[in-house]
């Protein structure tokens, strides 16, 4: 029982995904973050067998971290989706395979662009402007078909984002909660949702208070920047 | 004879030398220089840079490494080898995050590498790293300061202040002298520096300086700033030198005011001996004289 969009607009990208925790039917947690900050401009949305989905994401992190910190510049979202992919191709070729899906989403500060990755348990990757796991699938990609177009600014893709956390709530039975971030050049910045007008909210904070959970204090070695 | 038991690693001399690891110390002697100096509430890490040649790009020969957040390391020997060495550490540092959620500690992770520096001492087919390293660093919540050592004999220790590489003795020796408790900032920046220009004759464009504040604030010193510590220094060391001057001239005015009057008073009283004293000073100014024409 999860639920996550993803979607691009002209120079960020959103990421959204259920809090909920549980097995079956029963919901244990409803405020679980299943949203990972990979690195300053990289996230992933991730579901699939608890336990697993941890496993993953933390072992994923710190293999971002590992190669920040060898080449003092992240991965960039391309290479990031590829090695990410592969790790899930080779696991389910393995003994003990992982069993999650994700939606990578990244902003690749050397050419200012968004990207969004579709990835499953079978290592199956695509490169997508707005893409949904779990349950959301069923009803809110129509809507994303709908509503999305290309370049949209930041209050477009939340209007386009509130429709689908509608859609679900109208159509489906399972009543979520949602945390939603959004990318671009800053950095990863939250989002809520459930407001008003999120974009107006994000922009009259302090830069700083909107970093997410301060992950790691970026590296900087040298004169060699780590932002472009 | 003694040549014999450097063949393979493992085996002891008769007197209980390991021939390889005590080459490896003098590979970290001929390396370039690297201090560490513990103050009251930063750590600095100093390095003698080797200048680069005039083609290369010197972003990619560092000596300074950042093996997580909060822990840099500074090596001295083979660099090739501090490379590995690196590396292996800096997975440590992100395989500790992922098993216990925790940040390494600086004890944790210099044990860690004095640990793989002495499996190379004592194992079939292996050479020993030659560098020895300085790891400095913050603990997770802790705001103390840390900086250890480790040697390719697998040796670690915490120091106050310490060198390694080359003339690491004179350093030591300089840092031993004039190191003092709880130093402020610009204070161990500038011993660092100051015992780093003992043996770095070429002044600031071969230093390279970091320095770390709290967890995970580390500043990279700029060359300017850099040049500027040296100035300050020298310009110091030169006031020191002209009043030392000042001091042996007033002395030696002092001597020769002294003497004079001893001359005067020994002229007084036997009159001969003083002239005779005065030739004597006539023949010394000639060759003085002649040389001068020359």
């Amino acid at each position: 029982m999860e639920c996550s969009f993803g979607l691009t607009g002209k120079d960020y990208v959103l990421l959204c995904s259920d809090m909920s925790a549980g097995r079956s039917i029963i919901r244990m947690k409803s405020d679980e973050n299943k949203i990972k900050t990979l690195g300053p401009h990289l996230a992933m949305a991730y579901g699939g067998e608890p336990g697993d989905t941890n496993n993953f994401a933390e072992y994923v992190e710190r293999n971002m971290r590992l190669y920040h910190i060898r080449n003092h510049y992240p991965l960039l979202p391309e290479s990031a989706s590829a090695w990410i992919r592969r790790t899930l191709a080779e696991s389910i070729r393995s003994r003990k395979p992982y069993s999650v899906n994700l939606l990578l989403a990244g902003y690749d500060t050397t050419t200012t662009k968004p990207h969004l990755y579709w990835i499953d348990y079978l290592g199956t990757k695509a490169v997508v402007p707005y893409a949904a796991h779990g349950m959301g699938v069923y009803v809110s990609l129509s809507t994303m078909d709908k509503w999305w177009f290309n370049d949209m600014n930041k209050r477009e893709g939340v209007d386009v984002l509130k429709k689908c956390i509608d859609e679900v709530k109208k159509r489906i039975t399972v009543h979520f909660n949602f945390n939603c971030i959004l990318i671009d050049k800053d950095g990863i910045h939250h989002i809520d949702i459930e407001s008003e007008d999120p974009i107006t909210e994000l922009e009259s904070q302090q830069p700083k208070e909107t970093l997410v959970d301060a992950p790691n204090p970026p590296l900087d070695i040298g004169n060699v920047g780590v932002t472009a | 004879m003694s040549r014999s038991y450097d063949r393979a690693l493992t085996v002891f001399s008769p007197d209980g030398h390991l021939f390889q690891v005590e080459y490896a110390l003098e590979a970290v002697r001929r390396g370039t220089c690297a201090v560490g100096v513990r103050g009251s509430s930063c750590v600095v890490l100093g390095v003698e840079k080797k200048s680069t040649l005039q083609l290369q790009d010197p972003r990619t020969v560092r000596k300074v490494a950042m093996l997580d957040d909060h822990v840099c390391v500074a090596f001295a020997g083979l660099t090739a080898d501090g490379r590995i060495l690196i590396d292996k550490a800096r997975v440590e540092c992100q395989s500790h995050r992922l098993t216990v959620e925790d940040p390494v500690s600086i004890e944790y992770i210099t044990k860690h590498i004095a640990g793989i520096q002495q499996k190379y001492t004592q194992s079939g087919g292996v050479r020993p790293f030659g560098i020895s390293t300085l790891v400095v660093g913050f603990d997770p919540n802790d705001k103390i300061p840390k900086l250890y050592q480790t040697e390719p004999s697998g040796i670690y220790s915490a120091w106050k202040a310490c060198s390694i590489g080359r003339a690491s003795k004179t350093v030591r020796e300089f840092l031993e002298k004039n190191y003092t408790e709880n130093l402020e900032r610009d204070d161990s920046i500038k011993l660092t520096v100051k015992s780093l220009l003992e043996v770095v004759q070429t002044g600031a464009k071969n230093i390279e300086i970091s320095v770390m504040e709290s967890y995970g604030v580390i500043t990279h010193l700029e060359q300017s700033e850099i040049e500027k510590i040296v100035a300050t220094i020298e310009s110091e060391k030169e006031a020191e030198a002209e009043k030392k001057r000042q001091r042996l001239a007033a002395t030696q005015a002092g001597q020769a005011s002294m003497a004079m009057g001893s001359q005067a008073v020994s002229g007084t009283q036997t009159p001969s001996a003083g002239g005779a004293a005065g030739e004597g000073e006539g023949h010394a100014t000639v060759p003085g004289g002649e040389s001068g024409v020359q």
